[in-house]
Formats: C-alpha cells, structure tokens, sequence
C-alpha cells in the first residue's frame, strides 16, 4: 500500500494562478482537500499528451479538458468514418470524412476555452516519438495496434514519463499506469508481441461502444491523480473490466528482471523498428506470397462475369456468422474459417472454387489449408465482399 | 489437483468459455499448466507463447509452482483502442 506519491510539476504549478472565472469553474474541485487551489493550478500548468482521439481518447480527453487541465496534445492523422461514431463520442455524425484531430480540437475548445490543444497531426513513429513525447507531464496510450503500443512505452521508459494504459477487446477492458522504477512497464508483462493477425484489431474483433467509456475514464482518472500527486495509482496493477459480468479485477504485476527496456540490464537504449519488431511488415509479405503461392485470385467482375455465363463456381464464404448476417454474395457456402479443418467433408473436391472473406486475409489461410488438405482449382476472391459489393453490388451495407 | 483457470478477453472468445478446470499434478510449474491449457483447448495454443498468466491475482513466470487451490488467470495481450495513429 505504501506507493509513493509524486511530484511530475515541481514548482511550475506556482506560476499558474487562476482567474476569478477559473475560480468559478473549478469551484467543485476547490472545496476538496485533495485538489484545492494548489491542485487545480497543477491541473493547469499540466501537460498531457493522448495518443488517438478514437475510443479511448474521446472520453479521456472530453474530461481532462473539462477537469482543468491546461494543455492537451492530440496525436492523430485519421479521419472521422461513420463506424467510429458508436464509441468515438468526441466525434458527431456532421464531423464523418473531417480529420479527427480537427474534430476533437473544436470539441475541447468549445468544453474548455482557456485549454490549449497542440496537434500533433501524424503518425507517431521510431524518427519523431522522442521529440513529440519529451514536453509532456503524462502519457496516455488510446492506441489499437501493437507496434505503437510498444513505441509508446518504449519512449516513455528512454524518457521517464508515466504511461497512462488502457484496452478494449469485445466487452474487456484493461488499464494500468507504467511508470519504472516505480512499477512495470507493458514489456515486462508482455515481454513479445504476439504474432501479426493472431490478436484481432477492434475492426476485426469487435467492440462494445460504451466500454472506451469507461475504459478511457479510468485513464483521465489515473491521469488526474498523477499530475495532483494524490490518491494510489494503478502502478504495479492491472485493472480488468469484463463489461458482461460487470465485474472489476486486479491483477498485481511486477517488473521483470529480464525486462529489455526497464530492467536492471537493459538491451535497448533507443526506439527501434516497431514495424519490424511486431512483424507486420513480414505478415504483409507472407500474405501475399500466400495469395501467390495459392491458384490464383479472381477479381470480383471477373466472377460477375463467370456467374452471368451460367459457369458458377462454389464460391466459399469463409467469415463468421455475424458478418453473413450484414451481407453475402447469394450462393455461397458458408464455413467459418476456425471450423474449416474439421468441416472439410462439407465441400466438393475437384471443383472450381472462389474463396472469400471480408477483404482477402482470411481467405488466403483457407486456401493455403485446403491445399494441404488436397484440395486443387481455388482462387482468392481479390479484395473480398468489401471489393465485391464495390465493384458488382453496391446494394448491400459494408462493414 | 483441479485448478480454475479464468479466461480473458481473446482466450475467451477463441474457447467461448470464461473458465475452465485443469487437472495438474501436485508442484506442477506454470508452463506446465500453459501445455495442460494447450491439450485440452488447442484453440488457444497460437496463443499461449504470448498470454500473461496470474496466480492467485498476480504476475506468475514460467518456472512459478501453481500452489494447491490456486486461481490462476489466463490474460492475453489486447490491442485496441483508438484509430491507428
Ligand atoms: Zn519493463
């Protein structure tokens, strides 16, 4: 119990005294123990920096800006797309096909008039993490991909910044605080990153819209508590949500001895390639030699073509039973991709087949099975239903 | 000994349960229950060489012995969040 309490400010809350409008504001803060006129000043001569204004980053930043905090930095390059609107709350339906930082610029701006926001419009990369991290108090991760997952952290470890963490998966969620010495980094947890394609994206998993809610509101939470040096911070634990249960877990996490960044050994002493560390860029290349290795690809006009000749071939749709449920190529049989090995003897052999999924990565690994299995005259539908209802049938949704 | 193990976020969804029992002798390791995992649920062997295991709420190695009683969890690494930046 006995964590320390720190002091990321020092002196500079100091020079940052409030207004009497400030003083209206803030009134309910200034009434606690806890935050009062000293607090408050911290929270203003604070600097924040979040990583994505997507998920995560809408409510964290939504409430840091409300709280008080006198600088945000906003790192993001995206652009606002309908499907975010279910859990970006930052970003409104009239914002769809503006850059996202804009979007959520004028949203602070308008919670919070005395908030200074610094974009950061780019992607965050090994060349300018460094540079773009080095003025901030607090870091807060809202990524959703590993390599910047391990960027961040790699950074803040190089420069000794707190990392504000937090994941959504379906309805699970996890938050942390990485800070050495004090506590673990995200390295001594997760010493590897898993193999590219293993862990689902939320695009590619799914997401409860509420849970970033939550999720990113622990964040700001922990965020708060560091800057005011109050409270017991989630170092050395990893906060679990499960969103179906309603039920909260934490798991006591330690440094690892043989952490290569924040270890007493440390093997890395700057940012690498983060690209190359998580293999992405040898999944990209191994899915595309997989799709080359197989028979060949079909694109969706030439298989328009095929079926308005009355020259149909089984057309496999290798998708979950949720996405079939949003659109379908009519004909197609249907056998999850996970169930394809011991459902084999549901398909004809010798037979021209088209394989298909959402956009062709799945549909590139059932080919390569089948062709282990014996199966001969596959072809990978190029660009998948996406590609399909593009190019033959823009009358069904897309997800 | 009968250990519950709770699954989390990607081992759930991939087994679509949220616990499982693994019967594991006594002084058993944490890999051993790891490999134990594998046999009865192969859905998540690509997995495991990734997950983070807990024993008893807390960060257990490899070479840890699973304790009699223990509840162990099994946390995989989970990716999202916001838009890619
Ligand atoms: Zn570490």
């Amino acid at each position: 119990m006995n964590t320390p309490t720190f002091d990321l400010l020092g002196d500079r809350a100091a020079s940052a005294p409030l207004s009497p409008p400030e003083v209206q504001r803030y009134a309910r803060h200034l009434i606690m123990p806890e935050v009062a006129m000293e607090g408050q000043k911290r929270l203003k001569a604070a600097k924040v920096l979040c990583i994505g204004t997507g998920g995560l980053g809408s409510p964290l930043t939504l409430y840091l800006a409300a709280a008080g905090v006198g600088t945000i930095g906003l790192v993001d390059f995206d652009v606002v797309d309908v499907s975010n609107l279910q859990r970006q709350i930052i970003h409104f339906t009239s914002d769809v096909g503006r850059p996202k930082i804009t979007s959520a610029e004028e949203k602070l701006r308008a919670i919070n008039p005395d908030l200074n926001v610094v974009r950061h419009e780019h992607a965050l990369d090994s060349g300018n993490a460094m540079a773009i991290c080095a003025p901030y108090d607090v870091i807060v991760d809202g990524t959703d991909n590993f390599p910047t997952r391990y960027l961040v952290n790699d950074a803040c470890v190089l420069l000794g910044k707190p990392n504000v963490y937090g994941s959504i998966f379906r309805f699970d969620g996890q938050a942390s605080v990485f800070f050495p010495p004090s506590g673990p980094c995200y390295r001594c947890l997760y010493p590897e990153p898993p193999p590219p394609g293993l862990v689902p994206s939320c695009a590619e998993g799914g997401v409860l819209g509420i849970l970033p809610g939550l999720i990113g509101v622990v964040q700001a939470t922990e965020a708060v508590k560091l800057i005011l040096g109050k409270g017991r911070p989630l170092i050395g634990r990893l906060l679990l949500y499960d969103a179906l249960d309603m039920s909260f877990r934490e798991m006591k996490v330690r440094k690892n001895p043989r952490c290569p960044i924040c270890g007493p050994n440390p093997t890395i002493h700057a940012l690498i390639d983060y690209q190359e560390f998580c293999g992405v860029r040898g999944e990209e290349a191994t899915t595309e030699a997989m799709a080359a290795a197989s028979n060949g690809t079909i694109t969706p006009l030439e298989l328009k073509e095929l079926l308005d000749r009355g020259d149909a071939p089984l057309i496999l749709d290798v998708r979950n039973p949720e996405e079939i449920a949003i659109c379908r190529i009519a004909g197609s049989v249907v056998i999850p991709l996970p169930e394809l090995p011991q459902r084999l003897r549901e398909l004809k052999r010798g037979v021209p087949m088209v394989v298909h999924c959402k956009s062709g990565m799945r549909s590139a690994k059932a080919i390569k099975l089948l062709e282990a299995e014996g199966f001969s005259n596959l072809r990978n539908l190029t660009g998948g239903i996406l590609a399909w209802i593009k190019d033959v049938d823009p009358s069904q949704p897309v997800y | 000994m009968l250990i519950r193990v709770r699954l989390f976020a990607l081992a759930r969804k991939q087994t679509g349960l949220a616990e499982v029992e693994i019967d594991l002798p006594e002084e058993a390791t944490v890999a051993d229950l790891k490999a134990r995992l594998g046999s009865k649920c192969p859905q998540l062997l690509p997995l495991l060489p990734n997950v983070m295991i807990a024993v008893d709420a807390e960060y257990a190695t490899d070479d840890q012995v699973v304790p009699l009683d223990a509840e162990v969890a099994v946390i995989p690494p989970v990716s999202g969040g916001g838009p890619l930046p």
